[in-house]
């Protein structure tokens, strides 16, 4: 559904936006990754054609975002950062208003608007002018906007910030729900929202993809990936280690001082030792050894790691 | 078209629409039957010292109304929501004129009791009232133009505002009487006349002649066009980065 193809935005002499290619196909949910400033609102401006690309294209649906921008953008629904809305309206007038401008109109238009109020709770607000909304009410007003005219595809632009827990958990699965019948792009900076909405995750740092895969493909480059958490009573976790590391299927063992009063041991696996492998042995050595196991443990590798490893420090600083 | 009708609406929802049409028309008053020459002074059926002073109103009234269009969208964000829904920047911006437009013609139309007072008074030209009414809307028609422009430059509605009055004010004096003797002592009067011809008071005395100039006319909706035309490269200037 959404086709951008070397994807180039510069202003003046700084490039924000650096060649930057990928798709999404209908039932996708794509969770745009980055440190502030690397891109990410620049990128999606540029699809929903806000703002020119400097080169490349953008294609949504069978149109070309330049060519044809009035035939791509009816396709798109769209939630800028900071989910703008006009002060001085209703959250019924600003809804109704934005209907007609996607060419509703009459019931067609009144139906719509009803079905997002239901969809993002606005009943109780129906009336109220957005100028007094909270936060919260005041971005799912804008959400509700994005989504009036079912769209097959929608951009939105870190949708969950300024959110309060649970409504953070009610927009995942609205997303999660929502990804099984459109193309979904949403940036973040938070790494747990893309486990738990996307099948699939770009990180973009300064203006280029870093990486792009499924949320468990971009855990597994994750150094942890695989190692497994030891524990025996009673057995401080230099001994442990010394005597793991000397099994075939494992690369290393290191004490993890901080964890488990001090007995914990984290043990890296070699290749041979993935899929179980190293922590059958490291039960066999506990069970040779007469230790008694208190935890056994694989881990599965950490996102927010993977991102801080491929995303340099220096780029956090900077607007978005 | 929604845009238009949104921007309207949005007048009548705030009390700034209500002030601003109450102050229009106390100075007009004010200034037609006050300030001297007045309107009894010259004992004739005539709405001259009404007309006379519109473009000094229209100087500071029109830049308020036109100030907050663009700058407001930008300031909120909301700009964002419009350029990405299935209009063209030509609909956003003409839309959003047509509703100013509208309601200063309204605010116009309002001061229709100092028609009726001058025809029970007497027996006025009410062609020439007609035509001075026609020159009065496009006059605010140009001035609004520009301040949709100056609006569309930045993000501060105060700073719209002045710019939008400089370059009205401009226009006003390039063809003031007491500046085109000043400038005639100085320059040929080919040059003197240039001048002139920009102004809006050489084009709006047409008007108030009851004169329908077709080029009149074509001055002020190319003067209109013409900021509109910028108005849209200046939106686009900013989006292009």
């Amino acid at each position: 559904m959404i086709k951008v193809e070397s994807l180039t935005k510069t202003f003046g002499s700084k490039v924000a936006v650096n060649r930057v290619s990928f798709s999404v196909e209908k039932g996708e949910v794509l969770g745009f990754l980055g440190p502030n400033g690397a891109g990410k609102s620049t990128t999606m401006r540029m699809i929903t054609g806000f703002i020119p690309p400097t080169s490349g294209r953008v294609r949504v649906g069978s149109h070309d975002m330049i060519e044809a921008p009035i035939a791509a953008k009816r396709l798109l629904g769209y939630l800028p950062e900071n989910a703008p809305a006009y002060n001085d309206m209703t959250v019924y007038g600003f809804l109704s208003f934005a209907a007609e401008l996607r060419g509703m109109r009459g019931d067609a238009r009144k139906r719509a608007v009803h079905r997002v109020v239901e969809t993002c709770f606005l009943e109780s607000v129906l009336h109220q002018s957005v100028e007094t909304l909270s936060k919260g009410y005041r971005h799912r007003t804008c959400f509700a906007q994005s989504i009036l005219h079912d769209p097959d595809v929608l951009i939105m632009d870190e949708p969950t910030d300024g959110l309060d827990p649970n409504q953070k958990h009610e927009v995942r699965q609205l997303i999660r729900r929502m990804g099984e019948k459109k193309a979904i792009v949403f940036s973040t900076h938070i790494l747990e929202e893309v486990e738990a909405a996307c099948t699939r995750a770009i990180i973009i740092d300064r203006g280029q993809i870093v990486a792009n895969g499924t949320p468990e493909d971009l855990k597994q480059r994750s150094e942890v990936a695989g190692a497994v958490l030891v524990r025996a009573a009673g057995i401080p976790a230099a001994t442990f280690a010394a005597k793991a590391g000397l099994l075939p299927v494992a690369r290393k063992a290191v004490p993890v001082p901080d964890r488990g009063n001090g007995e914990t041991v984290r043990v890296f696996p070699q290749p041979a030792g993935r899929d179980g492998a190293l922590a059958r042995a490291l039960a066999e050595l506990a069970g040779r050894e007469g230790w008694k196991l208190e935890e056994l443990h694989t881990e599965e590798g950490r996102l927010d790691e993977v991102f801080r490893g491929i995303t340099k420090p220096e780029t956090s600083r900077g607007g978005n | 078209m929604a845009i238009a009708k949104r921007e309207l609406v949005g007048y009548f929802a705030s009390p700034v629409a209500y002030v601003f049409l109450v102050i229009y028309l106390l100075l007009a008053g004010f200034f037609t039957f006050t300030v001297r020459p007045a309107f009894f002074d010259y004992g004739q059926a005539s709405l001259i010292t009404f007309f006379r002073w519109q473009p000094w109103l229209f100087l500071f009234l029109v830049p308020a109304v036109g100030m907050r269009l663009w700058s407001e969208e930008r300031r909120l964000g909301t700009i964002e929501l419009l350029f990405t829904m299935p209009v063209t920047s030509w609909q956003a911006i003409v839309g959003k004129f047509v509703a100013s437009w509208f309601f200063l013609v309204l605010a116009l139309v309002l001061t229709f009791p100092v028609v009726i007072t001058v025809n029970y008074l007497g027996d006025p030209d009410n062609g020439v009232i007609f035509s001075s009414y026609v020159g009065c809307a496009l006059l605010a028609g140009a001035y609004l133009a520009i301040s949709c422009m100056t609006s569309a430059l930045t993000r501060n509605q105060v700073v719209s505002f002045i710019l939008a009055v400089v370059m009205c004010l401009f226009l006003i004096l390039a063809g003031f009487p007491p500046v085109t003797e000043i400038l005639s002592g100085w320059f040929p009067p080919a040059v003197v006349q240039a001048v002139a011809s920009v102004s809006v008071i050489t084009h709006f005395d047409g008007f108030q002649k009851g004169l329908l100039d077709s080029r009149d006319l074509l001055f002020f909706l190319s003067l209109i066009g013409f900021t509109l035309f910028t108005t849209g490269v200046i939106l686009r200037g900013h989006r292009a980065g």
